[in-house]
């Protein structure tokens, strides 16, 4: 199943190393949002570094929205679900295999983002180790949910609006305990940001397991 | 904390239970009367999951 | 859609009404009547929260409802994944629906409660926040049942996004629950004081299990009407294809 994903993850990493959506379009629109941001709050360097933990997840929740709507989209031409199908790779694996090429895209989304944030809202990182965890276990479990609605919403017109429905909610306890956790790492909350780190892979873990299990027939039905 | 009694904290707690009431009977005679309607479509051996 | 003759064969339903669901919306009509007189003229006003108390008898119940309903839900949705039954999947939908109805009742009821209160109709306290959240995964999962699609791929789609809300609630409610206390929001019903009078007490349990006989009376009655949209899909095909049957017939002759 992990050769499987590899293979699914290489093809997505490549065909967006060769296409540079997230490049060309989700970039640009994190940087708009941070400046939007800026524009919102009145450019009060005091409140926006107060809100930057909360500002930066939000921002990564919608483009993550984005990101996931072209992963599936790029299903849907050409008939590559019907490939998938009928190729001997296990549902599984294709669906961890997405999971890492959503991972990587986001992990690059949120880099940017954070020194865009670092430089526009004036913020001192700090506690690094607690930033890294929790930067991965959520986006881990941003990726993971990606990949269990994206197929059921993303591709086609009449459905792309219900992606964000279904995802941001779901996405709420993700983004509650990420931003919690980033105050606490700035400096900015007492205490307790690795018990969010730990709820944050509580939900990864789940979304991972629900995924694997169900893409079978999510492969098959949809 | 003991909430004081006023002509607005009866409307409030009337209007709470008015609400729920309300909604759950609208609901309730929409689905009924849906129900009563669409048996007179099906034909009568398939009305019923048995 | 051609009108079948309304007269039908002896014993024939004419509605979605049966013995069982009689039964139920009686009682629910009696404990629904009866929980009003002990609500508002049985029982006094409580000793912290005063007459606010008496919507409490009509905001936990609507919640419990709706937790029932919700676990209702999952395990019909798990059982559709597994079996593929089309009765299961009609009940996981009938679910969500008068769940959903129950949350947002919640909402309503809980932001009056809290103007009551805290003169605020929102204070983001740990109960109203998750239900909020709740709410809103559950209209996605509606959602969901109206994209056009055939029956199993409904069923299908319908199925995860309802099991995956559901493995979400414990997960929401705690992080929900320990964000609010970090601002000190615990439930705005605070604790049920484990000394509540027995009438209370009553009121309370008797307001809980009548609302749960409502929420079954309706998801039945739901759950039916949806059978019976489903038949009229099957009845409408049945008749295509007769008709084209006959047209054919008729041509070779």
């Amino acid at each position: 199943m992990m050769h499987d994903a590899l293979v699914i993850a290489g093809k997505d990493l490549r065909l967006e190393a060769r296409s540079r959506v997230a490049l060309n379009q989700v970039l640009p629109f994190v940087l708009a949002v941070v400046l939007l941001f800026g524009f919102a709050l009145d450019a009060d360097t005091l409140l926006l570094r107060r809100a930057t933990s909360g500002l930066f997840w939000v921002t990564v929740l919608f483009s993550a929205v984005m990101v996931v709507q072209r992963s599936f989209a790029i299903e849907r031409q050409d008939g590559v679900t019907d490939a998938l199908r009928l190729s001997a790779l296990s549902p599984g694996g294709i669906f961890l295999g997405k999971v890492m090429s959503l991972f990587c895209q986001l992990l690059l989304v949120e880099v940017v983002l954070g020194l865009a944030v670092i430089v526009f809202y004036d913020v001192t990182p700090s506690g690094a180790a607690l930033l890294l965890v929790v930067s991965v276990a959520a986006t881990l479990g941003i990726a993971a949910a990606g990949c269990l609605y994206g197929p059921l919403a993303a591709g086609l017109r009449n459905r792309d609006t219900l992606l964000p429905l279904l995802l941001l909610p779901v996405l709420a306890p993700v983004l509650l305990a990420a931003s919690r956790a980033f105050e606490v790492a700035l400096g900015q909350a007492a205490g307790g940001g690795w018990q969010w780190a730990a709820m944050l892979g509580i939900f990864a873990v789940v979304y991972l397991v629900l995924g694997v299990a169900v893409w079978g027939p999510l492969l098959e039905e949809t | 904390m003991i909430a004081e009694i006023t002509t607005n904290s009866w409307w409030l707690i009337i209007g709470a239970w008015v609400i729920t009431l309300g909604a759950l009977g609208w609901y309730s005679v929409a689905i009924v009367l849906k129900g009563r309607r669409l048996s007179r479509q099906v034909p009568a051996a398939s009305r019923r999951w048995l | 859609m051609t009108d079948i003759a309304p007269d039908s064969p002896a014993g024939a339903p004419t509605s979605t009404s049966s013995r069982a669901t009689r039964v139920l919306g009686v009682l629910s009509l009696a404990g629904l009547a009866l929980t009003v007189v002990y609500a508002f003229a049985i029982t006094g006003p409580d000793v912290r929260l005063g007459n606010s108390v008496r919507i409490m008898y009509v905001h936990v119940p609507t919640v419990t409802a709706a937790y029932c309903l919700m676990i209702a839900n999952a395990l019909f949705s798990g059982y559709t994944l597994w079996k593929r039954s089309t009765f299961s999947d009609l009940a996981a939908h009938a679910c969500a629906e008068v769940g959903v109805l129950m949350l947002g009742l919640t909402l309503v009821v809980g932001a009056i409660w809290g103007r009551m209160t805290w003169g605020a109709f929102w204070v983001w306290d740990a109960r109203l926040t998750t239900t909020a959240l709740l709410f809103l995964m559950y209209i996605g999962y509606l959602a969901i049942r109206g994209l056009p699609a055939s029956p199993r791929v409904r069923a299908t789609r319908s199925a995860i996004v309802g099991i995956a809300a559901a493995m979400l609630i414990p997960i929401v409610h705690k992080s929900v629950e320990w964000w609010a206390s970090l601002h000190q929001n615990e439930t705005v019903l605070g604790k049920v004081n484990p000394n509540i009078s027995g009438n209370q007490y009553f009121t309370l349990m008797l307001a809980m299990v009548t609302f749960l006989l409502v929420a079954v009376w309706m998801a039945m009655h739901r759950f039916r009407v949806l059978w019976l949209i489903e038949q009229l899909d099957v009845v409408g095909v049945d008749e295509a294809i007769e008709a084209r049957r006959a047209e054919n017939i008729g041509v070779g002759q």
